[in-house]
């Protein structure tokens, strides 16, 4: 996938251009500014309307027996609720809008990043930082907010020998530093990853010999990155519902 | 020259995909191993299956990403 | 993705090779747009979608609830309609028992009344008969002992004796007694 800047042989393989940000409007070379409409909005208004259509348009008959599209949204909710239930117990319900919030956006902006000629918002770091970090900032502010000093308990391990547990809390501190950073980039480099190795397989299909290969091979990792799109948005909500069952109870 | 010896650090940072694949398929090995050996308590296990996974890949990932920074940003 | 051609032309016009991950450049547009949509879809999710999704269930959970309720009073219902079924035909059938009970006592009564009646009637019939026999053999008892006694005299006639007549009477009776 290297072979863009250096010119690989009398193939072409520009497997990051898909995740170029650009103006929607414009020219390329016009400057990004914070509120410049760009690709990136397209894609998360697209991310928000699939959502909406997802989960409010689907519900609105509000039909005892569901039909398809309101077993669905139920299936969706009921999946979350019961995620949140059991991992982070009765008193996380309450937060259970923020983790269905998160669970929602990835997911819709995973799949619609799937769609060919497509830009996958959730490749970014920018992004992902953003939401792992709003997870992390959220869960830890909670958690003092919460149980005060003794949220610090989280590092202690209470149930370890005396003479470990300073060692272990210093790995504990360091494990909770990296949550973020690692909740984050495990996201975007999922989606990142899997884009790149399709468009590098398509790269492949410019040669007639191998193409019908490359065809066959971008449809297989097509399938898995329908996969993975599903798993990392469970993923990235299950790991928050971890961290804020840590938070709400920080003794282990 | 400096530009070479970055391909064949992203190359060997590349290696720690495929440790990353042992990983996580010694994770679901294991998982269906215990599975099969006690299928009833298998299904309240599948979220500890992910997130297991889900560790296991983000150190690949980690890789990746060393990969690419050598690639691009070096 | 974008597609080639154009990427192509921004190499060309100069655009910095790379990941466009790490251009720092279009953070601020990303986040702020971010920011934006999820707070979109968080008040679209907590304001409208998950009451309302919330609502149905619970509704769907009460019809359930009913209607487990009223199958389960009309099972009840099916019970007890199915115990008082029971009832009537145990009653019905102890009123047939009875009734061909008080019949076959009333058939038994009348019959034994008949039978009853017919005996003496049989009796009272032998009685007459047997009072019968003894006439006729009381007379052909009488008949014989005069047969006898005239046969005895006209004998003893012809023998040429004068009998006798009480002895020969004698004779003859107790011949007919022995």
């Amino acid at each position: 996938m290297a072979d863009e800047a250096h010119g690989g042989g009398g193939l072409s393989f520009h497997p990051m251009d898909q995740f170029q940000v650009k103006p929607l409007f414009g020219s390329y070379g016009d400057p990004i500014h914070w509120y410049t409409v760009t690709n990136v909005t397209l894609w998360l208004g697209l991310s928000i309307l699939a959502v909406i259509a997802l989960m409010v348009l689907t519900t609105s008959k509000r039909d005892v027996v569901p039909g398809r599209g309101q077993s669905i949204a139920e299936l969706m909710y009921g999946f979350v609720y019961k995620m949140v239930e059991d991992v982070t117990g009765k008193d996380g319900i309450k937060y259970f809008p923020y983790i269905m919030t998160l669970f929602m956006f990835i997911l819709c902006a995973n799949f619609l990043g799937l769609i060919p000629m497509s830009f996958t918002t959730t490749s970014h770091i920018a992004v992902t930082a953003i939401l792992g970090f709003g997870v992390f900032f959220a869960v830890t502010i909670l958690g003092f907010v919460k149980n005060g000093a003794s949220f610090l308990g989280l590092f202690w391990v209470s149930s370890a020998p005396l003479p470990l547990r300073p060692v272990l809390a210093i790995i504990e501190i360091i494990s909770y530093f990296v949550r973020p950073v690692s909740h984050s980039i495990r996201l975007a480099g999922n989606m990142m990853a899997g884009h790149a190795v399709l468009k590098v397989f398509a790269g492949f299909a410019q040669v007639a010999a191998i193409a019908p290969v490359a065809i066959i091979g971008v449809m297989a990792i097509y399938g898995l990155e329908v996969l993975v799109s599903a798993i990392q948005a469970y993923v990235f909500t299950i790991l928050t519902c971890v961290y804020l069952k840590d938070a709400l109870h920080p003794h282990h | 020259m400096e530009g070479e010896l970055a391909h064949i650090g992203a190359g060997l940072a590349a290696i720690g995909s495929g440790a990353a694949a042992i990983g996580v398929g010694h994770v679901a090995g294991n998982f269906l191993a215990g599975a099969l050996r006690n299928p009833s308590a298998a299904a309240g296990q599948t979220a500890t299956l992910f997130i297991g996974i889900a560790f296991a890949e983000a150190l690949g990932i980690f890789s990746f990403l060393v990969a690419l920074l050598l690639m691009f940003a070096v | 993705m974008a597609d080639n051609t154009n990427a192509a032309a921004e190499v060309a016009a100069g655009a910095p090779p790379g990941m466009p991950q790490l251009d720092v450049s279009t953070f601020e547009n990303q986040i702020f747009w971010l920011l934006i949509a999820l707070v979109a879809i968080y008040f679209v999710l907590s304001r409208v979608a998950l009451p309302r999704i919330a609502g149905i269930l619970a509704e769907r959970q009460g019809t359930i609830t009913n209607d487990i309720a009223a199958a389960e009073d009309l099972k009840a219902r099916a019970l007890e309609a199915e115990a008082a079924y029971d009832n009537a035909l145990s009653d019905a059938r102890a009123e047939a028992q009875r009734i061909a009970g008080e019949t076959k006592a009333a058939i038994q009564a009348d019959l034994d009344v008949a039978i009853e009646k017919a005996d003496a009637e049989i009796a009272a019939k032998a009685a007459e008969s047997e009072k019968a026999i003894a006439g006729i053999r009381a007379g052909a008892q009488e008949a014989i002992k005069e047969v006898a006694k005239d046969t005895a005299k006209e004998i003893v006639a012809h023998l040429g004796g004068k009998a006798d007549a009480r002895s020969i009477t004698t004779a003859v009776t107790s011949r007919m007694k022995g």
